[in-house]
């Protein structure tokens, strides 16, 4: 105890001076001044004003832009002379075109995974209550297809997806081409090899058996290369970028880029722990690659997306920057609430308690940005499917955030742990909150990307509202059921069986809704693979919708 | 902000900052007090081979290992034993400390149920001895046999459960996680974590 103390001491003393001294050279360089101009970085000259939506017809478009300019609320930055946009317009086309081949490696790899993630998904969901179904080979029971679901869903689908979108923000941020952009395949065909050998290590009875980390470290070798390879580029051209100001998305992007290899690699040293010790090592783990590395590419995402598709800034610039610093000191420290009541000390779970409340500020920070940068433009909604998902995605991650929050507490955790109430809720921040954000991304990156328009709209639709239904189909039964589940295991006076037959039903109608939300993926999966098979039209020539009439 | 190194500094001095709090720190609490046991056993070759395969098929998903407080839930008042003390786990790699009781928690389960035959009988046929169960069976970890062979494990199963003709015999891999599951019994004293004012170290 004493050398704990000993040491708690020392590392404060050392931590706090270099905390300061970089807080000292933050301002002493100006690191925190955020002009008014600064929220506008995205934006050419002139360009505010003018909704980009690439993903919706052309006559849906020029409606949009219509009911935008009916608003009624002058952004900052608005009524400047549009003409100046053109040329700047000009350089971010070739610029999205750069980032072609790597954006589009990982995109479909995402895509690939997503379909096999969703069948996975609703294999297992279909197994616990189904409990005699495909028993006869080891390679299918639940205790393997759960976490092969796991796995592909959130290094699969989730990551490549989210580093295809990262890499496609790198040239919109920097306002530069990408460089070096054919590491990044490289990267994405050492990740996909990486995730096929952990699948089938997990299949085959391989796993290391720890939740979040369960591929092999030879396998974790793979994905750190990967990882490697695909942020070269993001380095290459921030250090050729030609912008000053470095736009909160690529706060969010360079973190991740720190974060990812520093969570990975600590977690996945072989030997490095035994017994409880590791249980913290997991959980610190486990949750920091949702907060740490999912979290900021899906928030670098819908910063970026939001104001881009209505034509804004964002509400409050200098709230991105609390939001920013609060999530990476708040988010850090949450994994051990996953232990609660488990034999680990308590003051470090009370500690990752008091994490996971004080991350209500950066979710409100967050959400006062994005959904008041909406808010004033709601009516553009109705047009463009590629802001109702990343909006609906911004929604659930205040949603996500905020329950999270709650279940940390000791009084709620002693139901809801243990339960399929944290089932329900997991998949409310890794899919209603990150999913959704992806899904409006890559409609808006695809056309951009091979210049060709999406061939079918309502496909779009149809996507949207299965996937939409189908996860209200599943997380409010699972939630419900999960709270009975957790009622019914704290009552001595029932006997545990109660806590298994209460969730029967619910458990039937998650599987309903998982096979929804599979549909949707389906249709979604299709209807890119026409996109870039070449089965659609080529897009307009010009890149960004013009104003109707010229300001006056 | 216009410095990418800053935003990198910052953030990596951040995430090792909640490392040494949320990981280090415990870690290095926890091995300064270690102690094994005195009740407590390395497990033995069978059930080690058991453990593995207990991980292989991912049983973690379902079952925890980790009775709680009776303060925080009446996991004693199940059956399911005292709360346990990082001292139990110190041969356990991986941890199985697991975060669903879809199933009820094993972590003293040889202890509950010490009975080679019945552990045997629900692997092969979970809703014949716990009806309304949703575990699944694990028909692969048994053979039939029409005739078993001399010193093989015949599983016994209940009237109407059993195949119509010939026999249901164990595999090792049966025998080894059933020796892995009788072995999970912490039922031995402890002394409990140290309390704040209390007498622990």
């Amino acid at each position: 105890m004493t050398t704990a103390i000993a040491f708690l001491l020392a590392a404060t003393f050392v931590i706090s001076v270099g905390g300061l001294a970089l807080l000292v050279w933050a301002l002493a360089n100006d690191q925190f001044t955020l002009g008014p101009g600064a929220a506008s970085t995205i934006f050419a000259d002139g360009e505010v004003g003018r909704i980009e939506d690439p993903a919706t017809p052309a006559a849906d478009r020029e409606q949009m832009q219509r009911e935008r300019e009916d608003d009624a609320v002058v952004e900052p930055g608005e009524d400047e002379d549009a003409r100046r946009a053109e040329q700047e317009l000009v350089s971010r086309r070739e610029a999205d075109a750069s980032t072609r081949v790597p954006v589009l490696w990982w995109l479909v790899s995402s895509l690939f995974w997503l379909a096999v993630a969703s069948v996975l998904g609703v294999v297992a969901s279909v197994k616990l209550h189904v409990p005699e179904w495909l028993v006869s080979e080891a390679a299918l029971t639940f205790g393997r297809i759960r976490p092969a679901h796991l796995n592909t869903a959130s290094y699969g689908w989730a990551s490549m997806a989210g580093v295809a979108v990262g890499i496609w923000l790198v040239p919109r941020l920097f306002k530069a081409r990408l460089v070096g952009g054919h590491w990044a395949t490289l990267g994405a065909a050492v990740w996909n090899l990486g995730v096929f050998a952990g699948v089938a290590a997990i299949l085959t009875g391989r796993s290391d058996g720890l939740e979040w980390l369960e591929f092999p470290w030879q396998v974790d070798v793979l994905l750190v290369a990967g990882g490697g390879l695909a942020a070269v580029p993001l380095i290459l051209t921030l250090l050729r970028r030609r912008v000053q100001h470095l736009y909160v998305s690529a706060w969010y992007l360079i973190s991740a880029l720190v974060w990812f290899p520093m969570l990975f690699l600590t977690a996945n040293l072989p030997n490095l722990f035994s017994g409880v010790e590791q249980s913290m090592l997991n959980w610190w783990y486990a949750h920091n690659v949702l907060g740490l590395w999912m979290t900021p590419l899906g928030l670098a995402a819908a910063y970026y997306m939001i104001p881009k598709i209505v034509g804004a800034p964002i509400y409050s610039y200098g709230l991105s920057l609390i939001g920013f610093w609060a999530l990476a000191l708040f988010y850090s420290q949450v994994g051990l609430h996953h232990l609660i009541g488990g034999p680990v000390p308590t003051w470090a779970v009370t500690l990752s308690i008091v994490h996971s409340v004080m991350m209500v500020i950066p979710v409100l920070a967050v959400a006062v940005n994005h959904h008041m940068t909406v808010a004033r433009h709601w009516r553009l909604l109705i047009y463009s499917p590629t802001l109702r998902f990343v909006t609906v995605g911004a929604m659930l991650y205040t949603a996500a955030s905020v329950q999270g929050s709650l279940e940390s507490l000791r009084v709620v955790n002693a139901v809801t742990h243990f339960t399929h109430y944290t089932v329900a809720h997991a998949h409310l921040g890794a899919y209603g909150f990150f999913s959704f954000v992806l899904f409006g991304s890559i409609y808006f990156i695809v056309p951009r990307a091979t210049g060709r328009e999406w061939p079918f709209p309502r496909a779009i639709s149809a996507h949207f509202w299965l996937v939409f239904l189908g996860f209200v189909v599943y997380f409010w039964p699972l939630t419900i059921g999960g709270w009975l589940q957790g009622l019914a295991m704290l009552d001595p006076d029932r006997p545990f069986m109660e806590s298994v037959e209460v969730t029967k039903p619910y458990l039937v109608a998650r599987s309903v809704g998982g096979t929804l939300m599979t549909l949707g993926h389906l249709v979604f999966v299709v209807h890119a693979a026409l996109v870039l098979g070449g089965r659609s039209a080529r897009s307009a020539g010009a890149t960004l919708f013009r104003r109707l009439e010229e300001p006056a | 902000m216009t410095r990418a190194l800053g935003i990198l500094a910052g953030a990596a001095m951040i995430l090792l900052f909640a490392t040494l709090m949320i990981v280090v720190m415990p870690t290095i609490q926890l091995q300064s007090s270690a102690r094994i046991p005195e009740g407590l056993e390395p497990y033995s070759d069978s059930a080690a081979r058991g453990r593995a395969l207990y991980v292989s098929l991912g049983c973690m998903y379902c079952h925890s290992q980790q009775p709680r407080d009776p303060g925080l839930a009446p996991d004693g008042l199940r059956g399911w034993g005292r709360p346990s003390v990082p001292g139990d786990y110190r041969y356990d790699s991986p941890h199985l400390l697991g975060t669903m009781r879809t199933g009820p928690d094993l972590l003293n389960i040889g202890a509950r149920q010490p009975s080679v035959d019945w552990h045997l009988a629900h692997l092969y046929d979970p809703r014949a001895l716990s009806p309304g169960s949703t575990m699944p069976s694990y028909p692969f970890l048994f053979r039939r046999t029409e005739k078993p062979a001399d010193g093989s494990v015949v599983v016994e199963l209940p009237p109407g459960r059993a195949p119509a003709s010939g026999a249901v015999v164990a595999t090792q891999d049966a025998l080894d996680l059933v020796q892995y599951l009788l072995e999970l019994d912490r039922t031995y004293p402890v002394e409990t974590l140290p309390q704040a004012g209390g007498t622990g170290s």
